[in-house]
Order: structure tokens, then C-alpha cells, then sequence
């Protein structure tokens, strides 16, 4: 089925602007763009799609959630987070390896795929995990799960504590091509911290996890990618060392890349006040100071990525004393317009921000999609910038409705989601025809 | 000839073309003496002969071994668990008491890197270092030339390559020095975490995927993946590294003609080579193991006999 999108504001991230362009999709790919009302082709079995001021993205990449299939459906599932990444405006999803079993063989990774092919939706692309059962002591098989379809490794949850073997898995992770991506977190510092180390932890008797347990391990992958010339990934930074730290290292022109998540530039550690488990994640939200450094790396391109960190829990999880409710809260549905707030406080333009959200990450982890151009897979989104609305915990598809930003109001909003030329989720049910 | 001005045989490094050229041909006219029926001969008739070994061995300790028998010297054979070793004295205390009995040659093999030449220089007799650490192992770099040399004609402008855990093998830092001295080039093949920090400044040519390093190669040298050692943090597992780093038949389709394949032994069936390789035509492992007794025999010969008497120092 061919598809004519008409009228939209398309965001060329390659150029760093916004055209008014129609996109001509067939056969799964983008076949032509071209200025309004140049597009001729009349006939049976192309469906118009007139979406006249709203923008037209390439569709968002995620590279970093937490699906918990297999082992924890009832959180979540395969299919209900593709269900709602691409809701969210999402095309692709990586994975993290912490489900039950972890993903640490080829068999895992199989059956990931198996399951986000049955459901249809998203491109699910799995990252396995860098050691056996994530227990820091042996490497699993690179290469066997790259051939079974991994695109990269993290022991995401934990942190290679052996500094030797993290050098030699990005050293061997290089080889087979795969992206190795690094949770920062010295747990001696951290283990019993259930909140960011400061006035407020001291305030409300909670014990901190210092800013310092995450700089110490950053500044750890910035040697190690000095000393083996390979690159590593930073996830999920939150406070304005790692930020320093990570704009040396790129400054030296050493290959480290980095993502945030929209919580850490939305929110900061006031918001656990109440002790509110849904402002629990790790790392934890830190001060207003991170805060504002988090948005000046993401201006000055220290960061590359915002990623969500997807991390749905059901209740059994979070409506407990704080100390005893798990880390994370779900992203996937209010990444875009959390971003979007960043471009109406001129942080960044609007297509720096979907660099950051699917141009960045695509090259990355090395994976299709990212821009809007000729050849290209019509993977794409269809937002309204414009849109305001209320997050309301019944309107989430996630299975887990853990989020500090329900009740909140938030602007800016997907409406359409094409996967190769297919439309996959739609907002307006005019558009759901195809 | 010149003869050979060497007290010990401590490394590669130490060793001039002509020393690896004499070396060679000496081995060469000794080689006969294990196809007689008598496979003995008086050259080192009351030399004493210690066999050190700090560290498991069987190849290279039988074969030291065999030759002095072969060269009529006598021998003694210890290994750490017999010494006082575990007794707590220390290398150099053992030394000066073997030094006591008035051994002509010490061959030793040890953990540690350096360890001959601490030895050598403390004590009067000679030294052939049989392996120390992860430093060198002389004695097989020149078996191994004697085995490239027999079957290619020459070693001067060969393609080698070397295959496996590189960082950790002293079988392959001695055979880069060796091959680079007589001219031939050097390539080293396997996973980055066993390629050394910086490896091309040994002077090689660094390709980590081996179906591509042994394209155009005239040799292919194969190393054992010391499984006991360092399997968890270096590769996954047996099953991950054949697959993408063991040498199959299916690999060797696209080799040169006439290309040989060695090994140091001792061998980890399927998981650096495969049975079918190992044992196929293009293997020259036994007669790599045939030759080193020749090459050893040579060493005792040139080392303590008596073509260099006065020239010692």
C-alpha cells in the first residue's frame, strides 16, 4: 500500500530544519519528498493523509527500556510496550537484557523477537546482557547474539563492577559490532540509597545515593574507551559531573556518546517530597543545579540521546514504604511532550530535539530509520506540538501506570505512527483506514 | 663457521641471524641421529644436564630431555612440586645449590617472566630458558623455524600467521621476533582481548578475524587457548570461540596451496582446530614435535659442547 502525507511540516534533522514537504511512502520506504502540491500520481491504492501544520518526524527511537517480557508480563509485555511506544510516537525500542530469564543467550534474544514480530507494532531491537545473569563474571556469547539478532550489551541494572572485564567486553563487543551501553553506579556508594544524597534526603530521613557513585564509574568508561580506543554509551545521565566529565571526554575525542531521560531534565529530587514512589528511579532525581546542567549538555550536544528508561511496576511494586518500592518509572507515552518542553524554553530546537530522540539513537546502536529522507524506511510520527492535555492514568497503555507526571499537564502530542509504510497507531480514527 | 658466543639461551632477542642460521644447520646434521637404531651418540659424555621445570610440562620437558640422552650427557629432571620450592627457598637460593653440584646446563621453564635470566645471572652454568612466563620460549620459536624452513625451503619473505591469545604467549612472542629476524612477515590474528595493547608495535600486521588473516598466508600458526586460565573474562566460552575463531576445514578452502599449518601442542581438539585440520594434510604438528628434539640437541651442542670451548665470555 502506498501512502501520500500531505501538507506536513517536515523535520530534516540532517539539516537541522523544518520544510513544508508531502512524503510519498511505497513499498515500506520513503520514495519521495516534495514540496506542497507537486505530487501528481493519482490512483487506486494510495491513501492521503492530509495532516495539514502538523510535523512530520522520523519516527522516535527509544534506546533504552525495560519491556520485562519474559518473566514479568504482568508489568508489562512485548506487545503492550510497543503498544505503547508507538502511541507515544515511537518506532523502535531497545530492550534491556534485565527480564527473567535475562537475555544472556541466543535463545532469550530469539524468543524477544519472536514476540515483538507477533505483536506487530514497533521494531523491538534487543540488547543482551554483557555477563551471564548480569552477575558480572562471564562474558556471554557476543557473538552468538549478534547473529541472533542483539544490536548491543549492557548489564543495564547493574554495573560491570570488573573494571578488566568491561575493558575486554567493550574490546569484544567492538568486534562483533555491537553497541555497548554502561549503567553508572558505584554501589558501594549507593547500596541502601533509595534517593538522591542532599538537603532533602537529610530533610526527610531517606538514605542518599551520592551524585558521586555515578561520576566515579563515568569517569571509569571514559578511561577505559582512552585506553582501548572503543566506544561506550553513557545511560541514563543525571547530574552535572557526569556531564563535565562527559563533555571532556568528547573534547578529547574519545568515543563516548551519552543519553538522558526526560525525568531528569523535568524533575528534581523535591518531587520525592511526600515520599511519592513514583519519583523513585535510579539514578535518582537529583538538584535543581543538575537539573539545569542536564539541559546545557543536551544544548551543547554533550548528550546525545534522550532516552526514557521505560521502567514500568505494577503496584505490588510501588505502593509500599519508600525504602521498599523498586526503582523506575514508565516514559514511553510522555517523552515527546516532556521534550517539547525543553523546545519551548529554547533548550533546543525542535530538530535538535528529534535528533536527540531518533536521529542520534539510530546511529548509536547502528539501526535503520532516524531521518526523513529519499530510500529511506518510512518509519515516521505525526505529532501536534500544539496539543494540550492532562495525563490521566486511565488513558496510559503502558500495563504500568507508574508516572510522577500524571495529573500533570503536558503539550505536544503524537497523533500518527508509520512503521515501514505501515500505520501502526493513530490518535484520529480518520487515519486508521489503512 | 663462527661458533656460537653464548653462555645461555635466554631469548630470541639475544640471537643474531647467523646464531639462528647455525642453530638450524647444526640441527640439521643432528636430525639423523634419531632415525638410527642407536639413537646415541658420546658429544656430551659426562656433562650434567638439570631439567628445571617450575611449571607443567610434557613436551617441552621430554624433549630437552630426550636430547641430552641422545648427546650421552646426564640428566636430572625437578619440578616444583619435588624441590624445595614449596619449602619456601627462593630461586636464587635453589640456584646457588644446584650451582654446588657443578651442572654444565640448566634448562628451566618458570611462571614468571624473567625468571631465567635472574638465574643466569647467578650461577656459572648455562641457561635455555624453556618458557618463562608470558616472556618468551626460545627453544620452540627455533623448532618452529626449523619446521618452516624443512617444508617451504626458506623463511625469508613468508607470510606467517599467528592465531589465538597472542597477549598471553610466549610461544608467539618468540616465534615474531624469530620470523621478523630472518625475514619473514608477521601477521597476528584472534579476538581484540587477546591482541596486546598496541600490538603493531611488535612489527606486525594486526587482524583480529582469522578467516581473514590466513587468506594469503604461506603459514598458519595456531596457539592452544589456555582454557584454565583465562576463558571467563577473555571469551565467553569453548563453543563461541571455535566458532568464530577456531580453524576449520571449511576455513582453509581459501588458503594458498601448499600453505602449512602448525601448533605448539599441546592441542584443544575443536576448539582452535578442528580434528579434521589437526590431523589433515596441511598439519605439520608432529613433525614439529620430531624436530625438537633435534633443535634442543643442537642447543645442548652448541651451548656446552665442545665447538666453543674458550670462547665463553
Amino acid at each position: 500500500m502506498a501512502i501520500l502525507i500531505k501538507g506536513g511540516n517536515v523535520v530534516d534533522s540532517l539539516t537541522d530544519s523544518i520544510v513544508k514537504r508531502d512524503v510519498f511512502i511505497e513499498g515500506g520506504k520513503i520514495s519521495k519528498i516534495m514540496p506542497p502540491d507537486e505530487f501528481s500520481e493519482r490512483g487506486n491504492g494510495i491513501e492521503i493523509l492530509d495532516i495539514s501544520d502538523k510535523i512530520l518526524l522520523p519516527g522516535l527511537i527509544d534506546m533504552h527500556v525495560h519491556l520485562r517480557e519474559p518473566g514479568q508480563e504482568y508489568k508489562e509485555t512485548i506487545a503492550s510496550g510497543s503498544l505503547a511506544g508507538t502511541s507515544g510516537g515511537f518506532t523502535g525500542m531497545a530492550c534491556m537484557p534485565n527480564t527473567d530469564p535475562v537475555n544472556d543467550s541466543s535463545s532469550v534474544t530469539e524468543f524477544i523477537l519472536r514476540q515483538a514480530h507477533a505483536a506487530g507494532l514497533a521494531r523491538i531491537y534487543p540488547i543482551a546482557a554483557i555477563t551471564r545473569g548480569r552477575k558480572g563474571e562471564v562474558l556471554t556469547e557476543f557473538g552468538d547474539l549478534k547473529m541472533a539478532g542483539a544490536i548491543g550489551v549492557t548489564d543495564d541494572g547493574s554495573t560491570v563492577k570488573n573494571s578488566e572485564l568491561m575493558r575486554r567486553a567493550l574490546e569484544y563487543a567492538r568486534y562483533h559490532g555491537l553497541t555497548v551501553i554502561s549503567h553508572c553506579e558505584d554501589t558501594y556508594l549507593s547500596t541502601g540509597g533509595v534517593m538522591h544524597e542532599g538537603f532533602v534526603s537529610t530533610k526527610i530521613g531517606l538514605k542518599g545515593i551520592p551524585s558521586a557513585s555515578e561520576e566515579i564509574i563515568v569517569e571509569r568508561e571514559i578511561s577505559l574507551a582512552r585506553l582501548t580506543g572503543c566506544p561506550v554509551h553513557i545511560a541514563h545521565v543525571s547530574c552535572e559531573g557526569s556531564v563535565k566529565a562527559i563533555k571532556a571526554a568528547k573534547e578529547e575525542g574519545l568515543p563516548v556518546s551519552a543519553e538522558t531521560a526526560p525525568h531528569y531534565f523535568s524533575l528534581d529530587h523535591t518531587a520525592v517530597i511526600g515520599y511519592n514512589t513514583n519519583a523513585k528511579m535510579y539514578p535518582p532525581l537529583r538538584t535543581r543545579e543538575d537539573v539545569e546542567a542536564i539541559k546545557k549538555g543536551l544544548a551543547e550536544d554533550v548528550i546525545d540521546v534522550i532516552a526514557t528508561d521505560h521502567a514500568p511496576h505494577s503496584p505490588l511494586e510501588k505502593e509500599l514504604e519508600f525504602d521498599k518500592a523498586d526503582f523506575g518509572i514508565i516514559g514511553l507515552e510522555t517523552a515527546l511532550p516532556l521534550t517539547m518542553n525543553l523546545v519551548r524554553e529554547g533548550v533546543l530546537s525542535l530538530a535538535v530535539a528529534i535528533k536527540k530522540l531518533s536521529t542520534n539513537p539510530a546511529a548509536i546502536l547502528g539501526v535503520d530509520g532516524g531521518s526523513i529522507e529519499e530510500g529511506k524506511i518510512a518509519d515516521l510520527a505525526v505529532i501536534d506540538p500544539e496539543e494540550e492535555y492532562v495525563l490521566k492514568e486511565e488513558d496510559i497503555l503502558s500495563k504500568s501506570k507508574n508516572s510522577p507526571f500524571i495529573g500533570v499537564n503536558l503539550k505536544g502530542r503524537n497523533i500518527l505512527t508509520i512503521v515501514e509504510g505501515r500505520i501502526v497507531w493513530s490518535r484520529n480514527p480518520e487515519y486508521t483506514r489503512g | 663457521m663462527e661458533g656460537f658466543r653464548h653462555k645461555d639461551l635466554l631469548s630470541m632477542e639475544q640471537l643474531s641471524v647467523k646464531d639462528i642460521d647455525l642453530i638450524l644447520n647444526t640441527a640439521e646434521s643432528l636430525k639423523e641421529i634419531s632415525q638410527r637404531d642407536i639413537k646415541k651418540v658420546p658429544t656430551l659424555r659426562g656433562k650434567s644436564i638439570v631439567n628445571f621445570f617450575y611449571e607443567p610440562s610434557t613436551r617441552t620437558k621430554t624433549s630437552f630431555e630426550v636430547a641430552a640422552k641422545r648427546l650421552s650427557a646426564d640428566t636430572v629432571g625437578l619440578s616444583s612440586s619435588g624441590s624445595s620450592m614449596v619449602k619456601g627457598e627462593t630461586l636464587i637460593d635453589t640456584a646457588k645449590n644446584l650451582q654446588a653440584m657443578s651442572p654444565d646446563l640448566i634448562v628451566i621453564r618458570h611462571s614468571s617472566s624473567g625468571a631465567p635470566h635472574l638465574l643466569a645471572r647467578e650461577i656459572k652454568a648455562s641457561i635455555i630458558n624453556a618458557g618463562d612466563g608470558t616472556n618468551e620460549h626460545p627453544s620452540q620459536a627455533l623448532l618452529d623455524l626449523y619446521t618452516i624452513r624443512e617444508k617451504k625451503g626458506k623463511i625469508d619473505g613468508l607470510k606467517v600467521v599467528i592465531i589465538g591469545d597472542i597477549e598471553h604467549s610466549r610461544v608467539a612472542r618468540s616465534n615474531i621476533i624469530g620470523l621478523k629476524k630472518m625475514g619473514a612477515d608477521v601477521t597476528i590474528s584472534g579476538p581484540p582481548t587477546m591482541i596486546p595493547y598496541k600490538g603493531e608495535s611488535l612489527g606486525v600486521e594486526v587482524i583480529n578475524n582469522p578467516g581473514e588473516a590466513i587468506i594469503d598466508k604461506d603459514v598458519i600458526m595456531v596457539l592452544r587457548i589456555q582454557l584454565e586460565r583465562q576463558s571467563k573474562i577473555l571469551f565467553p566460552g569453548v563453543r563461541e570461540y571455535s566458532t568464530f575463531f577456531g580453524i576449520n576445514k571449511k576455513l582453509l578452502e581459501n588458503i594458498k596451496d601448499g600453505a602449512i599449518i602448525m601448533h605448539p601442542g599441546p592441542i584443544n581438539r575443536g576448539v582452535e582446530l578442528s580434528s579434521d585440520v589437526a590431523d589433515g594434510p596441511y598439519s605439520v604438528i608432529l613433525d614439529q614435535v620430531a624436530n625438537g628434539v633435534a633443535v634442543r640437541m643442537a642447543l645442548l651442542y652448541l651451548l656446552i659442547g665442545g665447538a666453543k670451548s674458550g670462547d665463553i665470555d
